[in-house]
């Protein structure tokens, strides 16, 4: 395996019963890289993180989380692992800062040069945007605040790799923006690697360096945002006006069709706008046709997640 | 230093915390104080009847009585109960996200719940000798009964309660097990000499800690001459500390497999899934 290769994963399954629920899940990270995890409800998003995390057992395939199987990881590996849970009412008698300083001597066996653990509290407090807050308890907390509670908990220990699922469920815009900077921290300055749930296909987009799509057990794409629609839609939707009147066209090639457009009409051709297939069509093309089971289609999709993968 | 070791000094100091919380928190203090005020209304009342047979104070004979049961009643209702809701509501998934971090919570869970259970013996203590004659304080021995009944006694009942609360499914169907340790104080002599029970009922009461603890208690704060109305007219110290001792045994041996379990199973969609399910219930 390649030095820098954080998470790999290999024809992973989960069966529940006779129900399966991971149907051979293949994909990898490399140090540094933010994945984002996209799905459907009850795709296996959550199923596949928790296997990730070591908080459930796989009914097979191979898995490794920094050169560990998760499965049977010690303590130590625990350390350089970071997960954001969803907090309910857990420690609601605690202060923030009291919280996070206790959460965080934990770490401080496993600090290195290169890792140096914990996080300093007040500088972590002060990152999430909780420095207001720092001396309140945690039933107090409005619920935005309590989830950037959840995430300083989360990478307290200053992980190595961050698992983070819907972490921005209930989030204001201005949290989800504050969010996101944090995570751009995380992995720019800290080479964390990070793989993350949602449902913002937005936030996905702005977020991760690469997108994997599970759909009934198994990732039907993997690559970039920009790779994704490009891969996706031949068709590019071109909007103009001409003498007062909107026009709206789909064009397999919307270079030529432009280029015929200004040919035509020249200087009359006015509010030239070209779209290419936003994330989100793309999403629900991949995942309608996942759903619908095999076709030509399916096959045009694994071919995509060969090329990308 | 071992991680281990340092997670189980942290486990002290969040023991710690939790207590001062615990003190300062009006919420979680009420109920004891309700509790331990209406026992020693309880025992004033009674304090001029006299135990069957003897000469002697029911009232002041209830005093150990309860104090052992506040013992006893702690290590298994409060730690099981804790430990089944904060199960429920993610803090033990948090702490098994975090390294080493099961082993803080458990310490940190035995000294929260050991301390309210001795400040609970200390403040009743020291309100019984104000209000009641008769109890035998000024010994040597008294105290040295006192310090290994209660020690041994947290110990009996500690690692039994966690178990408990690793086995109920959630925190709400912990009632069905107050009831039940309810009806193991009715029949360990705690209000009333055990002696006046039917025998079988006598024999089920002692296989339980809690009339041990009262034994114990009584032994360590009562008159030598008090003895006489037990079983067998005697303190039976050797009994106490075998039984006690053997409950300990027992809880340490199968608490840390059961513990581990339950750990094992916990995650986040589990977590998210009881959540719902308590949301149904309040809505």
């Amino acid at each position: 395996m390649a030095e820098d290769v954080v998470l790999d994963v290999r024809d992973l399954r989960m069966r529940y019963g006779r129900n399966d629920v991971l149907r051979g899940v293949t994909f990898s990270a490399r140090r540094g890289e933010v994945l984002a995890l996209l799905g459907p409800n009850g795709a296996g998003k959550t199923t596949t993180i928790e296997i990730l995390e070591g908080f459930r057992m796989r009914s097979a395939g191979q898995v490794s989380v920094l050169d560990t199987d998760p499965a049977h990881a010690a303590e130590a590996w625990r350390a350089r692992t970071g997960v954001v849970l969803q907090s309910w009412r857990d420690h609601a008698r605690w202060r923030v800062r009291d919280l996070l300083a206790h959460l965080g001597a934990y770490y401080a066996p496993y600090s290195s040069p290169r890792w140096p653990r914990p996080w300093d509290v007040d500088e972590l407090i002060a990152a999430v945007g909780l420095t207001a807050q720092a001396r309140q308890k945690v039933r107090r907390l409005s619920g935005g605040q309590r989830r950037r509670l959840d995430v300083a908990i989360g990478i307290v220990g200053r992980p190595e790799l961050l698992f983070l699922d819907e972490p921005t469920a209930g989030f204001d815009p201005e949290a989800r923006r504050d969010f996101h900077d944090l995570v751009h921290r995380l992995s720019d300055q800290d080479e964390a690697t990070i793989l993350l749930t949602t449902h913002d296909l937005d936030e996905a987009e702005k977020l991760a360096d690469r997108i994997l799509i599970l759909a009934g057990g198994q990732i039907i794409a993997d690559g970039s945002a920009d790779e994704l629609s490009r891969r996706m839609s031949t068709q590019a939707e071109v909007r103009w006006s001409r003498d007062g009147q909107r026009f709206i066209h789909s064009a397999d090639e919307p270079t030529r069709f432009v280029r015929d457009l200004f040919r035509q009409y020249g200087e009359s051709v006015e509010d030239l706008e070209v779209r290419r297939a936003s994330l989100e069509d793309t999403y629900m093309t991949l995942v309608r046709q996942a759903e619908s089971g095999t076709g030509p289609e399916t096959e045009a999709v694994r071919t995509f997640s060969v090329v990308a993968g | 230093m071992n991680a281990g070791w340092a997670a189980a000094r942290l486990g002290i100091r969040r023991g710690l915390i939790e207590l001062k919380q615990t003190f300062t928190n009006s919420d979680s203090l009420l109920p004891t104080l309700i509790m331990t005020g209406s026992f020693l209304v309880v025992m004033v009342l009674t304090r001029n009847t006299k135990v069957p047979g003897t000469d002697f104070s029911l009232g002041t004979t209830m005093l150990p009585s309860i104090l052992g049961m506040g013992i006893g009643v702690n290590g298994l209702a409060s730690m099981a109960g804790l430990l089944a809701a904060e199960r429920e509501d993610g803090t033990l998934l948090r702490a098994k996200a975090t390294p080493h971090g099961m082993t803080g919570y458990l310490v940190g869970k035995i000294v929260a719940v050991a301390g309210i259970a001795l400040a609970g013996v200390a403040g009743t203590l020291i309100l019984g000798v104000f209000l009641f004659h008769g109890l035998a304080v000024g010994r040597a021995a008294t105290w040295l009964t006192l310090i290994w009944v209660l020690a041994l006694g947290l110990v009996a009942t500690l690692p039994l309660g966690a178990v408990m609360g690793s086995l109920f499914p959630s925190a709400r169907s912990t009632g069905l097990m107050t009831l039940f340790i309810g009806a193991i104080v009715a029949v360990s002599g705690i209000f009333y000499p055990i002696t006046h029970l039917p025998h079988w009922l006598q024999w089920l009461g002692q296989v339980f800690p809690l009339y041990w603890l009262g034994l114990g208690m009584r032994s360590a704060l009562l008159p030598a001459s008090q003895a006489s109305v037990e079983i067998g007219g005697s303190w039976r110290h050797l009994a106490t500390f075998g039984m006690l001792s053997g409950w300990a045994v027992l809880g340490l041996v199968v608490a840390p497999v059961v513990l581990r379990r339950m750990a094992r199973r916990e995650s986040g969609s589990g977590v998210a899934a009881r959540r719902e399910k308590a949301m149904l219930r309040v809505g």
